[in-house]
Formats: C-alpha cells, structure tokens, sequence
C-alpha cells in the first residue's frame, strides 16, 4: 500500500472512528445514568 | 606466568578497549534524564530508571543486553511480552477517578479530539520518509500516554522503543510548557473567561461500576486490536469502583505498579544502546513527538470552540486542551490559565472530565489505529 493512501485511510477512518467511539460511549453514559439516577442523600435522622 | 598476569591485566581494561564513542555520548545522555529525574523532578519514576538503564547498557563488554544478560532478561519478560505497560494500565485505572466525565459525557468527545495529532503526526512522519509502522510508533508519541505508546512501539518498531519512550514521558511533562501558549493563541478574551456550569447530575454507584464493563465489550468490539489496554485500564477501574477488592486496587496502584514501572524504565533505558541510538532518526522522532502534542493540543482547543458555539457558548474552549492524556497536568493547566482571566472561573472539575476523557481517548485511538492497520493487513 502507498503511503499517501495509508496516511489518508489512517486519518480519516482513525480520527473519525476515535470520535464516532467516544460519542458512542458518551450516548451510552447518559442512557446509564438515566437507567441509574444517584439517589438523593437522605436527610440525618435526628436524635433524642 | 607473566604471560598469565598480562592477560590477566587485559582483561581489566576491554570494558575500555571496547568503547565506542557512542557509548560515553550515551553515559552523558543517561546522566541528563537523571538529572531531570532527580532535580528538576520530571519525570522521576521513569526518568531515573530509564536514565541509568540507558548508563548500564553503555558500559560495553559487561553484555547485559545479550542473551541471558539480566537486563535483556527483563526485557523480554516485559516489553517483548507487551506485559508491563498493560500491568501498568490495572494501576492507571484503579488510580483514576471517571466520576467527573460520568457527570458530563459529551465531555468525552473532547478526548477524542485531543488525539487527533496521533494521526496527523503519522502522515508528517510519512512525508519524512519513515516506514509505516515506524510512522505508526512515533505518531502515537501524541497519545501523551507512556503505557500506550511503549505497547504500540514494542509491538510495531521495537527498535524505536528507546527514543518513543523519553518523548513520550519528557513531554508528557513539559504538558505545563507547551500547552498555554497554543490555548492563548487559539482563543478570544471572551472565550477564556466562559463560565460552565458547576451543578451537574453526579453519576451513581452502579453507574460508575457499570461504565468500565460497558467501555470494555462496546470498544472491545469496536476495536479488538487494543482490547488489552483498555482491558486492562478498564479492569483497574472496576476493581477501584466496586470497593469488593480493596486490597487488588491496593496493590495495583501500590506494589504492582511501583515494581513494574522501575523494571520497565530500566529495560526501556536498556534499548539505548549508542549506536543504536545516536541517528539522525532520534532526533526527527523528539522533534515529531513534540509536533504530535502541539497538534492534539491545537484540535482539542479547535473542538472545544465548535463545541462552544454549538452549545451557545456555554463551553469554555480552554477546557479542549486537557483532551490529552497526560492526567491530571493537563486539567491543572486549563484551572491555571482560566483563573488569569476570570479569577472566580472554576474550570477544574470539567477539565479533569476531559482529561481523564482523554485518558480512555488515547487508548480508544490506539485500539482503532491497531484495528484499523489490521484490517488493511499492515500488520
């Protein structure tokens, strides 16, 4: 293979599936979030 | 027997005979990193091993990168096997906190950006004349990450394995240095002084043991290539997040990792051998090593500004720098630089997102560039 093609293909399809990957993952956070919210700190009960 | 004694005396000075100009050039080379190990604290775990590996490999005759030589011994345990930067990864993860990314995700394309000069590098180096796989080896130098670029290398261009090594964890450094004046260059006064918001919706603890598994098959699958560094970086994390194994997170970002890193400076300091290393060629790969992070830099920046203007600028620009791996400097650096401009701007939390987004970013872009050179049957 060329290195002009190798370079371009590395570029292109490197970049842009890092990219397109964290989006994903990102997506894929929120979704988890959503699916597990964080629970809101109970108030400290009081003591007598 | 006077014969017996001057062989005898000749064998005391072969280590001198033996010498190649190389190698005192070496010594002194050796002696730089420990000095900037030791008293400029750059570095020093790495930089202190690598350094004096870099002075035993030099003293010639004593073979100890030759076969059943110790230090060839460590290093085909460790480096040969890939084994040492992955254990490295089960410390990184154990160590690194994902929570303020979870909080904000699309932060996490942030760390994709910052790894754009890993590929842009690797066309540069290409233009130069290096083959591909050098190429490959001397761009992932932009990763900012020393367990990554020493796994790609020893794979791809173990002969680089040296020179790769000191880029990557010398600049990974000096992070502090080369980063703010791309970030002032690149954006306004008012883009400086944006405020993020500082509520976000904190993740909870299922969220946080369930986001390495999910990273480890979904990118896993994307990328099989890289699945044992982001295995193993993913690993850590889990074990840190659930809390069942105290004791593992413990060791791996304690005794695992202490013990590997100094046998992996000493190999890696090992493969400094002078004429080895003394080329032309090292010096193009410092040069491109500090080109490939001005470039993650510069895209990281440019990201967060088109991030700034879609989001109606509610995105600090800064926050693009810390996209890179070198955790948590580069955070430290976006808190430092905006807090000139805006002394209550408190940036930190969403720089240590991109930042450790960063962190799963260099991994992420090395598993695709792995996947992807495997696809097009280079490797």
């Amino acid at each position: 293979m060329d290195n002009l093609t190798f370079a371009i293909t590395l570029i292109v399809v490197g970049m842009g599936g890092t990219l397109l990957t964290l989006a994903l993952f990102s997506f894929l956070m929120t979704i988890l979030k959503r699916l597990f919210p964080a629970q809101e700190e109970a108030p400290p009960k009081k003591t007598t | 027997m006077l014969q017996a004694i001057v062989d005898g005396l000749l064998g005391l000075t072969r280590g001198f005979v033996s010498l190649h100009w190389s190698n005192p050039v070496m010594i002194a080379v050796g002696g730089i990193l420990l000095f900037l190990g030791i008293k400029k604290d750059i570095e020093p775990l790495l930089l202190v091993p690598i350094g004096f590996g870099a002075i035993l490999t030099n003293i010639p005759a004593a073979g100890l990168m030759e076969e059943g030589g110790f230090l060839r011994v460590i290093y085909e345990m460790g480096i040969a096997t890939e084994l040492f930067p992955l254990l490295i990864f089960i410390g990184v993860g154990a160590m690194t906190d994902f929570g303020p990314l979870l909080e904000n995700p699309k932060i996490f394309l942030l760390g994709g950006a910052g790894q754009f000069g890993i590929f842009l590098t690797i066309g540069l180096a290409l233009l130069f004349g290096f083959p591909q796989l050098d190429a490959v080896a001397i761009g992932i130098i932009g990763a900012c990450d020393g367990p990554t670029a020493i796994y790609v290398t020893s794979k791809y261009a173990p002969h680089l394995l040296g020179a790769v090594s000191v880029a990557a964890y010398s600049y990974m450094s000096l992070v502090p240095i080369i980063q703010p004046p791309i970030m002032r260059a690149l954006t306004t006064q008012k883009e400086r002084t944006v405020r993020m918001d500082v509520e976000t919706k904190p993740a909870s603890k299922t969220a946080r043991i369930i986001f390495p598994i999910v990273v480890t098959v979904v990118g896993g699958l994307i990328a099989p290539q890289g699945l044992p560094l982001l295995g193993t970086i993913m690993l850590g994390n889990l074990m840190k997040e659930s809390g069942a194994v105290a004791r593992l997170t413990k060791a791996s970002e304690n005794e695992i990792a202490n013990v590997v890193t100094l046998l992996l400076g000493i190999s890696i300091g090992a493969t400094m051998e002078g004429t080895a290393f003394l080329k032309i060629q090292t010096l193009l790969i410092l040069a491109f090593g500090f080109v490939a992070i001005c470039l993650d830099t510069v895209c990281g920046v440019l990201f967060g500004k088109l991030m700034c203007a879609l989001g109606g600028g509610r995105v600090n620009p800064l926050i693009g720098a810390a996209g890179i791996s070198a955790y948590p400097m580069a955070a430290r650096v976006v808190q430092k630089e905006g807090v000139k401009y805006d002394k209550h701007n408190f940036l930190l939390m969403h720089a240590v997102g991109a930042n450790t987004g960063g962190q799963v970013g260099s991994v992420m872009a090395a598993a695709i560039m792995l996947s992807v050179l495997r696809g097009m049957g280079i490797i």
